[in-house]
């Protein structure tokens, strides 16, 4: 079919602004990584790799990459099997089934600001429903101080996240289930299969590419939190809570290390590319349609 | 039997995990703070509209709102607009060029927005733009191209070749086929796209503080977050806050949720 030069045309906007405020400034981001700018004085020197030195060197910088994998595995775990044993029982397209997949979405279209506040409250060591109803149930030995312990903070504050995204797993796994051929579990069925072993041996292997997505997915999404984190503990108690992102972001904006912060933006790049490129591979070779 | 007793049981328990702090918040709102004190689970004695007239008189409130929906309609509606441009450009093109334009947008998909913060900031402070909401729509629009391109040219890419193709026959020129064609069948498509990057775009946090600061340019995020600051051991006035920037996003889901769905399944395959 013929191809008028209208085209070209079509992309001229969102190119242009895609150049200038995207690619332009992840270049520039890149080579501020190479200097000891401050962001403030008019002029800066370029130093070479000393900041990812110093960064290697860092403690914080360091405590923020543990933190933010033992924030990723929490979330992964939590909420791949908790949303699968959802989407599991709720794959029906019964009313019922459709209108709590709903409900359990709700909380994915809340900004996390809310959801960071609304949590805060809960997690209130005297007046928060958490604690309040440990001690209702006769178990106040259960109770804490959930954001201020510093070997609990970075769990609650995972939990938190895997609470407001189950929803929107939910949703991918029963577009998952819907796509494996009835008439398989259905012969399953017939031929005297248990529901244990339809589960471990149809619905698993063809589910594997539902499931695929939901961890990459959720991965991605653990290592960019940032706003959670910002709003409920600001990176606290004693950085028990810093992830690489509020690394980032107070580097360059509460001590002004530009030139730092730019070389930790820059690992961290380095870092999602790694896990989007290894996701992008998961996905071809299993090759899902829903 | 067991098993379905144990997937009602699964039911109500995340029910209540899920939906628990929601309805607590809410009832926590209609709270006055010494009722609040005495009673922090209980349900309100009376309903008492106290919080919510204090915000609405004393916070500019409607101005917050007025701000979020002025940056997120208009950033919705330009990204919309420029990435369906791209994308219906993407399935006109020949095969190895279209691979090649689609990886260059999808890239940036690779790229999380925390990496172009310190750019960002100092470019659009260089361009004068910081404290502006136009400002912060363009730096938002620009962001989520690589997530729209991608997620309207996997949609477009169903379209039926053949109708462009008789269309085009009959001598329908590229606009015609742009908004007399691929647009109104691809009606659905850009409603869920709308409605994904709604959500992203109506609860960011990041751009926004590092865009604007003028107490008349905040959009609901940063202002809850300035709220708490002012409220910060009084749960009921904040947790009204809380349910005055929410409320709005879950009646339109109420009402949208096939498209907030379906916009999640199309941009998950790849976040």
């Amino acid at each position: 079919m013929r191809r008028s030069k209208l085209i070209y045309i079509f992309f001229l906007p969102g190119t242009l602004l895609y150049l200038f405020l995207f690619i332009y400034p992840s270049l520039t981001g890149l080579y501020y990584s190479f200097t000891d700018w401050d962001g403030l004085s008019p002029s800066y020197r370029f130093v070479g790799t000393d900041n990812y030195v110093r960064l290697s060197e860092d403690i914080v910088f360091r405590k923020a990459f543990v933190n933010n994998l033992k924030f990723m595995l929490f979330v992964v775990a939590a909420q791949t099997l908790i949303s699968l044993l959802l989407a599991l029982r709720l794959a029906g397209n019964t009313k019922v089934n459709v209108a709590l997949r709903s409900l359990y979405f709700i909380p994915t279209i809340i900004s996390s600001v809310a959801v960071g506040f609304i949590w805060t409250f809960v997690y209130d060591p005297t007046q928060g429903a958490l604690n309040l109803m440990f001690a209702k149930a006769g178990l106040p030995n259960l109770a804490q101080n959930w954001l201020g312990n510093m070997n609990m903070a970075i769990f609650s504050v995972a939990a938190v996240q895997a609470w407001a995204h189950i929803g929107q797993m939910v949703i991918l796994f029963v577009a998952g289930i819907q796509a494996i051929p009835k008439e398989l579990l259905e012969s399953a069925k017939l031929d005297g299969g248990s529901r244990l072993q339809i589960f471990t041996k149809i619905m698993w292997p063809l589910l594997a590419p539902a499931a695929a997505i939901v961890v990459s997915y959720t991965t991605i999404q653990s290592f960019k939190a940032f706003d959670l984190v910002f709003t409920m503990t600001g990176g606290g108690p004693a950085y028990s809570t810093e992830i690489l992102t509020t690394f980032i972001y107070s580097s360059a904006f509460t001590n002004y290390s530009f030139g730092l912060a730019s070389a930790g933006s820059v690992v961290f790049l380095v870092l999602i590319s790694v896990i989007t490129f290894l996701q992008f591979r998961v996905l071809r070779t299993d090759r899902i349609t829903y | 039997m067991w098993i379905r007793i144990a997937g009602w049981g699964l039911l109500a328990v995340f029910a209540v995990i899920i939906l628990g702090p929601l309805l607590l918040v809410l009832s926590t709102s209609f709270k006055t703070t010494p009722q609040f004190i005495t009673d922090p689970l209980g349900i309100p004695p009376s309903l008492s509209f106290h919080n919510y007239i204090t915000i609405f008189q004393g916070q500019q409130m409607w101005r917050y709102i007025s701000n979020s929906a002025i940056v997120t309609g208009s950033s919705v509606f330009i990204e919309l607009v420029i990435s369906g441009m791209i994308a219906y450009g993407i399935t006109r093109l020949g095969r190895l060029t279209s691979t090649v334009v689609f990886g260059f947008f999808a890239l940036g998909m690779m790229i999380p927005s925390q990496v172009n913060i310190i750019p960002i900031y100092l470019l659009v402070n260089r361009l004068g733009w910081n404290n502006s909401l136009s400002g912060l729509t363009a730096v938002t629009v620009a962001m989520l191209i690589p997530l729209s391109v991608f997620m309207l040219t996997g949609f477009m890419r169903t379209l039926p070749k053949e109708m462009m193709e008789a269309a085009s026959i009959d001598g329908a020129g590229e606009w015609r086929l742009l908004t007399q064609i691929a647009v109104p069948l691809c009606a659905p498509f850009f409603a869920a796209t709308a409605a994904f990057l709604f959500v992203i775009v109506w609860n960011d946090l990041l751009f926004p503080m590092l865009l604007v600061n003028g107490s008349d340019k905040l959009t609901l995020p940063l202002a809850m977050l300035r709220f708490r600051g002012e409220y910060v051991t009084d749960y009921p006035m904040l947790l009204t806050g809380v349910t005055i920037a929410t409320i709005p996003m879950v009646i339109m889901f109420v009402f949208l949720q096939r498209y907030f769905i379906s916009g999640t399944l199309a941009g998950a395959v790849k976040g």
